[in-house]
């Protein structure tokens, strides 16, 4: 008897339970972002845009930048050389840094209203918002990134090499038959690994890293014959950070396609067609090239056939 | 000396309490000595010391002619002559019947797996329990996990037998067997000493019976005189009390 | 204890209408609780599946092309995992117990043994798995003592080795402390010396009643033993986060998630029924 309405009681907590459990699924129910919820995997890429944006649209009151104002610009951490040096992107050295100060002139920052944050390779060139204007950390740009983010026009010509310990197994070899066997290693979800596995396919299965410093720990340890990296970041790590480094070569291009560094922006981003116009008007002008001769005294590498 | 096991003034404390205080006993070959008193007076510990698994504080222990007390002396094979029975039987559980038998003939007293299982065998018909071989001691009854632990004990032949209130921990209806049991060793001739509760069983059984009180043996004597007249008071009062429960 | 079977008895009618009503109600709840769980889940689903965002969830997670086409790569890391796993969880019993066993000897003469296991437990246990990894799978190599490999497999499983020991040894001690003493004291009376006590009486007994945080631990393992990934090696996760960067299309992780489970959640099973089996789970309570 006394246990009826305890029973109902509790059958009642069961049913609102339930209800109250399927209203608040239903209110967090994920909102759908503006334009691009359409959008299935096969998105074709944008191209960059045909007309170059009126003048006024690219000044530091027009733009929508993260803070008003301030151009907030990323890379890594450590920022290698020949990039950046000393991993101070403040100071205007470096490839990268003295193109990032130089595209910030173009838009009519002064050096004070440029800002750096550090954000990790890997994270950049994941979709979803950023924390900063742009992003130069030698991404190369891919028609899968695109479908991730925006790239501004490329300011660099990317070439990818190999390097290695002297004396090594692969030390002294002049074609890609020759690295068959070789045990490689490069920075995960970088076209460098791609390099490897569509390009050079060895046999081994290539070692796989989070940055680049461990993959050449890796090569100091012997636990690996050879990085591949673009061509200048190859420079610095045989020049400074290994003992016996040597480069092998640099590969050759795949399907011929010059693959090209690009500045990193959020998907959609209302700065792209500006970023883009600034490194446009940097290569018309020469600009790019002068820092170039300054930053990558490039003496060449052999190809690898 | 003929004889088996003689306790000279033995002492032991734990910490500030002194559990034995000087005890003197003496156990002849074939004989049963009982050991009667309140609980906390020490019988267990007794037990305990004679089989090295306590250090003593003082005194000496001869076993065997041999002075066991002394710290050279090696305890596992001093052990291995005696038979120890637990109030709360300690069968190992992971073990069955015939393994918990059979342990110490294989690992102690290097006997070969199938000499030992014939000799375990032989030992669980002794104590009635060759059927159980198999079984495991959860399965059984208290009454039948005892005679197991007293098979167990049995097995390896010991000198001395040491029986600490096997009966304490079990239903009354079985009590019943394991005495019959003991009464039957008695008739052997096996060397036993032991704490028991059990009076009948002890005037039945008993050579001597040693009163336990204070950490010194009070009282002892023939179980007729011990346990039918006894001399001192506090012997008469314990007695009393037990009859009286 | 045998009862004599009461062939005689038949239940009465009271009886015969207790046990209906029982059955009935038992019907009548089981088919509610199915029922309500099933209504539920229909009402959850539907609320996912219709809220506007789930396409792109579909799309970016659950991918079916993608998670087929990533299953090879995946498989094959997670390949890796296991033997990872089976090689690391052999040598970690083997080094704990030694551990444990000697952090629980008694005895002054056994104080250096205590001492080097508690320290070995203390710095194991302090130091973060990802540092010891890195520390041995970079450092080690670097210190080019000769005739040790340098293979990052090596040193990862290495530094997997040393810091689960310390905590496992722990799970030993506990095992090993909760086997009460009079256990250990049958043993000795009956002639065992302390070696034989242990390996005989004690270890069987201890290792049975830990068999749920050891196998705690073993899932732990399994998982843990992706970190290694950090040092070139590519595993599951190394190897869905390459095929994830192709293309940013998520469904490999879930992939992987999943191919995780299915590891893990049989070998969980089947250790509770083979214990259950066993009877080690009341095995505890008799002394």
């Amino acid at each position: 008897m006394l246990k009826t309405p305890r029973r109902a009681a509790r059958r009642h907590l069961a049913v609102v339970t339930v209800a109250s459990a399927a209203i608040a699924l239903s209110a967090c129910a994920p909102t759908d972002e503006a334009d691009s919820g359409s959008d299935s995997g096969s998105g074709t890429s944008e191209s960059s845009e045909s007309e170059a944006p009126a003048a006024d649209e690219c000044t530091p009151d027009a733009m929508q930048t993260v803070a008003d104002g301030t151009l907030t610009i990323a890379t890594d951490d450590p920022a290698f050389e020949p990039w950046f040096v000393d991993n101070d992107p403040t100071n205007g050295k470096g490839y990268e840094s003295a193109v990032a100060y130089a595209v910030a002139e173009q838009l009519g920052y002064t050096q004070d209203q440029v800002a750096w944050v550090k954000v990790p390779f890997n994270k950049v060139v994941q979709p979803g918002p950023k924390d900063f204007d742009f992003d130069v950390n030698q991404v190369s740009i891919t028609e899968a990134r695109r479908k991730a983010v925006d790239f501004s026009s490329g300011y660099y010509d990317v070439v990818q090499a190999l390097i290695t310990n002297k004396g090594s197994a692969i030390d002294g070899a002049t074609s890609i038959a020759d690295l068959a066997d070789a045990k490689l290693g490069a920075q995960v979800g970088t076209t460098s690994y791609t390099a490897i596995t569509d390009q050079i396919q060895p046999s081994v299965d290539p070692a796989v890293f989070d940055t680049n410093d461990q993959a050449v720990q890796a090569l100091k340890n012997g636990q690996i014959d050879g990085i591949v990296v673009d061509l200048p970041t190859a420079y610095f790590m045989t020049a400074v950070q290994l003992d016996d480094g040597v480069i092998v070569g640099q590969l050759p291009l795949p399907d011929g396609e010059p693959e090209q560094f690009g500045a990193v922006l959020a998907k959609d981003s209302p700065l792209t067609d500006c970023v883009s116009s600034a490194v446009d008007t940097l290569r018309e002008d020469g600009v790019l090239d002068q820092i170039g001769q300054e930053w990558l005294a490039q003496q060449g590498a052999p190809e690898l056939s | 000396m003929s004889e088996l096991l003689r306790l000279d003034g033995v002492r032991k404390s734990f910490g500030d309490h002194v559990v034995l205080r000087e005890v003197d006993l003496t156990v002849e070959p074939g004989q049963c000595v009982v050991l009667i008193g309140a609980s906390g007076s020490g019988k267990s510990t007794l037990l305990r010391c004679v089989n090295l698994l306590e250090v003593v504080d003082d005194g000496v222990i001869t076993f065997e002619g041999r002075d066991i007390t002394d710290p050279r002396v090696d305890g596992d094979e001093v052990r291995s002559q005696m038979g120890l029975v637990f109030q709360s039987y300690n069968l190992f559980p992971h073990l069955d019947v015939i393994g918990n038998v059979t342990m110490a003939l294989r690992l102690v007293h290097g006997v070969g797996a199938d000499e030992a299982r014939t000799r375990g065998t032989a030992m669980l018909e002794r104590v009635g329990l060759a059927a159980k071989a198999q079984a495991r001691p959860d399965d059984l009854s208290g009454g039948q996990q005892q005679r197991v632990a007293i098979a167990r004990a049995l097995v390896a032949n010991p000198r001395l037998m040491l029986l600490d209130e096997v009966t304490s921990a079990l239903d009354p209806e079985l009590v019943g067997e394991v005495l019959d049991l003991l009464t039957d060793l008695k008739a052997e001739g096996v060397t036993m000493l032991l704490n028991t509760h059990e009076m009948g069983f002890a005037r039945d059984v008993a050579d001597q019976v040693c009163f336990l009180h204070d950490g010194r043996i009070h009282e002892r004597g023939r179980p007729e005189q011990v346990l039918g007249d006894p001399r001192e008071e506090r012997t008469r009062t314990f007695l009393s009390r037990i009859r009286a429960s | 204890m045998t009862d004599q079977v009461d062939t005689a008895w038949q239940p009465s009618g009271v009886q015969r209408e207790r046990d209906e009503w029982r059955r009935r109600r038992t019907i009548r709840s089981a088919a509610i609780a199915a029922g309500s769980t099933l209504l539920l889940l229909v009402v959850v689903g539907g609320v996912v599946v219709s809220s506007p965002g789930w396409e792109r969830v579909k799309e970016t997670y659950f991918d079916w092309d993608k998670a087929v086409s990533s299953f090879p790569a995946v498989l094959e890391g997670l390949w890796l995992n296991i033997r990872v796993m089976a090689l690391c969880a052999v040598l970690i019993v083997a080094l704990s117990l030694t551990i444990a066993v000697m952090r629980t000897i008694r005895g002054p003469v056994a104080f250096p043994l205590r001492l080097v296991g508690t320290a070995y437990v203390d710095i194991f246990r302090g130091l973060p798995l990802l540092l010891v990894i890195f520390l041995l799978g970079f450092g080690g190599p670097a210190l080019s003592l000769s005739g040790l490999p340098t293979s990052a497999l090596f040193w990862g499983c290495a530094a997997l080795v040393l810091s689960y020991s310390a905590y496992v040894a722990e799970v030993f001690r506990a095992g090993i402390e909760s086997v009460h003493p009079s256990q250990r004291l049958a043993g000795r009376s009956l002639g065992l010396t302390y070696g034989q006590t242990l390996r005989h009486v004690v270890l069987p007994q201890a290792w049975r009643r830990v068999i749920p945080p050891l196998m705690n631990d073993l899932v732990s393992l399994q998982k843990d033993s992706g970190l290694i990934a950090v040092l070139g090696v590519v595993d599951a996760i190394r190897a869905a986060q390459i095929e994830t960067a192709i293309d940013f299309n998520y469904t490999p992780y879930v992939v992987a998630g999943f191919l995780f489970c299915c590891l893990t959640i049989p070998m969980a099973r089947l250790t509770d029924r083979y214990a259950r089996r066993k009877g080690y789970h009341g095995a505890g309570g008799h002394l």
